[in-house]
C-alpha cells in the first residue's frame, strides 16, 4: 500500500481523476453562481426551487440536459457537428494539467506550462469554429466566423502581456513562476515598480474576449445570432460547450492568478506574523461566516426538506473550516485555499462585467484589439524590459 | 450556361425572424448580406394581424373601445384616448375637465410605461442586460397605479367615450406624486448606467441616421422624428385633452442617430413627470362623463382624430353612417409608419446595428399588424 502512495505517478493521476470528476460539478457551481451574482446586481433572486435558494440547480440541469433527445441537423456535416464540442471540452480541461493548485498539487509541472495553455486555447477555438460551421446553418456560421476573428486578434495581445509577466518570473514553468515570486517576495502585478499592472489590464481584457465573455461574447450574441455558434446544439453536445467555456473561464483566470497574483501564495508572502491572521483567521472567518450565516436564512423556508438541506449545507461549510485549525492539515491546504479564492474573485469580476456591460461591435471589437490592445502589449514588453533592467542592475 | 450555384454569390441571405430574440414580436427581416455588412432588407408583416380594423364594423362603438387596447398593448392608455377622442368628435361632445385631467395624468404614465419597456429591451439588444430589469421594476409601480384605478395592468380600457367610467380611488393623488418623486432618480439611475458608458455611445453614435427631412417624408412621427431636430409634438401642435395647460418642454435633438433617439426619450420621460406633478395638482372636481345618451350612435359624418402616442402620431379615421356601428374605422398606427425608415437606415450598417434600429424605432408588432 506504501508504495502505490509514493509512486511518482500517483499524486498525478489522483488529480486528474479529481479534475475529470469534479470539475463539471464545479462548472455546474461556477453557473449558480453566476446567476445567484447576476441576480443581485439585477434586483431579482435567481434560481430558488431547486433546493434551498437553488442550491441543487447544476445538479437537476445536469441530469436534464443529459436525458435531452439528441438532436443532429439533418443539413449538417454530421462527423464534425458531433466532434466539434468534444474539441473543445478536450483542450479546456487539458489545459488543467499544468495549473499549479498549491505547491504539491498540480497535476505535471511542464517546463513550458504557459506555452500549453495558450496552446490548448488556441486549438479550443477550432470546436467553436468546426461546431459552426458543420451546422450548415447562417447564425453560427457568422459565430463561428466572428469567433476566429476575435482569436487571432486576441490571441497576439494576450501573447504579450504574458511575455511582459514571462521576462520578469524568467521561467515559461507555471510552478516556476509562483517560486519565483516566492523567492523575490512580491507578487508579479507589483514588480517593476508597479508597472506590471499594464500588462495585467491587457491580460484581463485580452482573456474576457478569449473566453467569449461579455462585452465580447459575439460569438454567442443573443440578441444579433440567437446564440451563436450553438445555435443548432441541444442536449449534452451544448452542456460541453458550456462545460469548455466555464472551464476556459477558469483556466484563464488560473493564469492570471499565477503570473500576476502570486498563485498559491498568502498576501505579503514575506511578512511573517501575518502568518496566523491570513493563512489560519481568514479561512476560518470566510467557511465558519458563511456557514454562519445561511443557518439564519433557514427559519426563512417554508418547506422542512429544504430546511434540512440548508442545515447540512451550513454544517458541512462550517465543517470545511475545522481542517484549518490544524497545523499540519494546514500547510498542506492553505496553499489549494489562496488558489481558490483569488482564482474566485477573477470569476466574480468576469461576471461582474457581464452584468454591466453592453456589447461591442464587431468592427469596433477589431479596431480596440489592434489599434489599442496590441500596441500597448507590446510598449509594455519593452518598457518591462528596461525597467527590468534597472530594477537588476 | 453553366448553372450558377450559391458558391458563386457574394451575398448572404439571413432571414431573421419572426422568431428571432430581438425582433420585439413576430417582426421578419430578410437581410441581404456582404459579410456582416447589410446590403439591403425586407421585411415581413402580418404574423399578428388580427383583422382590428373589421371587426370594428361588426361592433358596437362601446364594444371597440376594448379591442383598440390590443393594438399597441405596451401603451394601451393612449390607444383608448385617441379612440375615445375621435368618437367625442364625431359625437361633438367633450369630456368634463376633471376626466380630461386624470385622462392625461394617465396617458402620462403610459408613456413612461412604455419608453422604460423600450428602454430595457433597446439595452437588452445592445447587450446591457441588467437595465431591463431596474426599467420593469419601477414599471411595476406605474402599473400597480393603472391596477388600483382600473383593475387592469396592461390593456387597461382606462377611458369610455365622453370621459371616465370610475372614479379616482382614495389616494390617487398620493399615488401618482410619489411615483413620480420616485422615478426622476431612476431616471438618473438609468443614465448612469448608459448614457457615458463608451461601448454604449460608440454602439449608438452615428448609426441609424435619419435626416430631419427623410423623416417627413417616410411620415416618421414620434421620438424618432423629434431626435431629427425636427420640433413636432401633437400635445403642443395641436393640443387635446387639455394639454394647452400644462407646462413642458419638447426635447429634440440634432444628429438623428440612435444615441439621439435614446437621449430624446430619456428626457421625453422627464417631461412627463413634470406634466403629470402639474395635473394631479390641480385635478378639477366635477363630472366625470359628459351628457350624452346610453347608445352612442352618432350623426352622419366623419372624423380624424390624431395624438401623441408613446411611439408618434396615432390616428383614428372614423366615418359614421348614423347606426351604433362604425361604418369604417382606420387606425392610422406610428409603429407601422416608423417602421418604413428600417431599411433606409440599416443599409451600409452591420447586423448589430439591425439589432440596435429596431429597437430604436420601438415598434409594438401587435400595432404594425393590427
Amino acid at each position: 500500500m506504501e508504495t502505490v502512495f509514493n509512486h511518482p505517478l500517483f499524486l498525478p493521476v489522483s488529480m486528474i481523476v479529481v479534475i475529470i470528476a469534479v470539475f463539471p460539478l464545479l462548472a455546474g457551481y461556477i453557473v449558480l453562481i453566476e446567476r445567484k451574482v447576476l441576480a443581485d446586481f439585477q434586483v431579482r433572486l435567481g434560481p430558488m426551487r431547486v433546493g434551498p435558494h437553488g442550491l441543487l440547480q447544476p445538479i437537476a440541469d445536469a441530469l436534464k440536459l443529459l436525458l435531452k433527445e439528441d438532436i443532429i441537423p439533418a443539413d449538417s456535416d454530421k462527423g464534425i457537428f458531433w466532434f466539434a464540442p468534444v474539441i473543445s471540452t478536450f483542450t479546456a480541461l487539458t489545459a488543467f494539467a499544468v495549473i499549479p493548485f498549491s505547491e504539491k498539487l498540480a497535476v505535471a509541472d511542464v517546463n513550458v506550462g504557459v506555452l500549453v495553455i495558450m496552446a490548448m486555447s488556441a486549438v479550443g477555438i477550432l470546436g467553436i469554429i468546426l461546431g459552426g460551421w458543420s451546422s450548415n446553418s447562417h447564425y453560427p456560421l457568422l459565430g463561428a466566423l466572428r469567433s476566429a476573428a476575435q482569436l487571432v486578434s486576441y490571441e497576439v495581445a494576450l501573447s504579450f502581456a504574458l511575455i511582459s509577466g514571462l521576462m520578469v518570473a524568467g521561467t515559461l514553468s507555471m510552478q516556476g513562476i509562483v517560486k519565483a515570486q516566492q523567492d523575490r517576495h512580491i507578487w508579479f502585478i507589483f514588480e517593476n515598480y508597479g508597472f506590471m499592472i499594464v500588462p495585467f489590464v491587457v491580460y484581463l481584457i485580452s482573456a474576457t474576449a478569449e473566453t467569449n465573455r461579455a462585452p465580447f461574447d459575439l460569438p454567442e450574441a443573443e440578441s444579433e445570432l440567437v446564440a451563436g455558434f450553438h445555435t443548432e446544439y441541444s442536449g449534452f453536445r451544448w452542456a460541453l460547450y458550456f462545460l469548455a467555456e466555464y472551464a476556459n473561464i477558469f483556466v484563464v483566470s488560473s493564469v492570471a492568478v499565477t503570473l500576476f497574483w502570486g498563485g498559491w501564495l498568502r498576501p505579503f508572502p514575506a511578512v511573517a506574523w501575518l502568518e496566523m491572521p491570513l493563512n489560519v483567521g481568514l479561512p476560518v472567518l470566510i467557511f465558519l461566516g458563511s456557514g454562519a450565516s445561511s443557518l439564519i436564512l433557514v427559519k426563512k423556508l417554508k418547506d422542512p426538506v429544504q430546511q434540512k438541506t440548508l442545515v447540512g449545507a451550513a454544517f458541512l461549510c462550517m465543517g470545511v473550516a475545522v481542517p484549518f485549525l490544524i497545523p499540519a492539515v494546514n500547510a498542506a491546504i492553505i496553499g489549494l485555499f489562496w488558489f481558490l479564492f483569488k482564482v474566485a474573485v477573477f470569476v466574480y469580476i468576469m461576471i461582474w462585467f457581464r452584468g454591466t456591460f453592453p456589447r461591442f461591435r464587431y468592427d469596433q471589437l477589431m479596431n480596440i484589439g489592434w489599434k489599442i490592445m496590441i500596441p500597448i502589449g507590446m510598449a509594455s514588453v519593452v518598457v518591462n524590459a528596461l525597467l527590468g533592467m534597472l530594477r537588476a542592475s | 450556361m453553366a448553372q450558377s450555384t450559391f458558391l458563386d454569390a457574394n451575398e448572404l441571405v439571413l432571414n431573421m425572424g419572426p422568431q428571432h430574440p430581438s425582433t420585439h414580436g413576430v417582426l421578419r427581416v430578410i437581410l441581404k448580406l456582404d459579410g456582416e455588412t447589410v446590403t439591403g432588407t425586407e421585411c415581413v408583416i402580418g404574423y399578428l394581424h388580427r383583422g382590428v380594423e373589421k371587426i370594428a364594423e361588426n361592433r358596437t362603438y362601446i364594444q371597440f373601445a376594448p379591442y383598440v387596447d390590443r393594438m399597441d398593448y405596451v401603451a394601451a392608455v393612449s390607444n383608448g384616448l385617441g379612440y375615445c377622442l375621435a368618437i367625442e368628435k364625431l359625437l361633438n361632445i367633450e369630456a368634463p375637465p376633471r376626466a380630461q385631467a386624470v385622462r392625461v395624468i394617465l396617458t402620462e404614465l403610459n408613456r413612461i410605461t412604455s419608453h422604460l419597456l423600450w428602454l430595457g429591451t433597446h439595452a437588452l439588444d445592445i447587450g446591457a442586460i441588467t437595465p431591463v430589469f431596474y426599467c420593469f421594476r419601477d414599471r411595476e409601480e406605474a402599473l400597480k397605479i393603472f391596477e388600483n384605478y382600473c383593475g387592469a395592468r396592461l390593456t387597461t380600457h382606462a377611458f369610455r367615450i365622453g370621459g371616465l367610467q370610475y372614479e379616482v380611488y382614495d389616494g390617487f393623488e398620493q399615488e401618482v406624486r410619489a411615483f413620480c418623486d420616485m422615478f426622476i432618480p431612476k431616471v438618473d439611475e438609468y443614465e448612469e448606467l448608459l448614457t457615458n458608458n463608451r461601448i454604449w455611445v460608440n454602439r449608438l453614435k452615428g448609426v441609424g441616421v435619419l435626416s430631419g427631412e427623410e423623416c417627413k417624408e417616410y411620415g416618421v412621427t414620434g421620438p424618432v422624428l423629434r431626435a431629427s431636430g425636427v420640433k413636432w409634438d401633437l400635445r403642443k401642435a395641436q393640443p387635446y385633452s387639455g394639454y394647452e395647460q400644462y407646462d413642458f418642454e419638447i426635447p429634440t435633438a440634432q444628429n438623428g442617430d440612435t444615441y439621439d433617439r435614446y437621449t430624446v426619450r430619456m428626457e421625453e420621460m422627464r417631461q412627463s413627470v413634470r406634466i403629470m406633478r402639474q395635473a394631479v395638482d390641480k385635478i378639477p372636481s366635477g363630472p366625470i362623463m359628459a351628457k350624452m345618451s346610453k347608445v352612442v350612435k352618432p350623426p352622419v359624418g366623419e372624423a380624424y382624430v390624431s395624438i401623441e402616442a408613446p411611439k408618434g402620431e396615432l390616428g383614428y379615421y372614423v366615418v359614421s353612417d348614423n347606426s351604433t356601428q362604425p361604418y369604417r374605422v382606420r387606425v392610422r398606427p406610428p409603429s407601422f409608419v416608423n417602421l418604413q425608415a428600417l431599411d433606409r437606415m440599416v443599409r451600409g450598417g452591420l447586423i448589430a446595428d439591425v439589432v440596435a434600429i429596431i429597437g430604436t424605432l420601438d415598434i409594438v408588432l401587435g400595432e404594425v399588424d393590427r
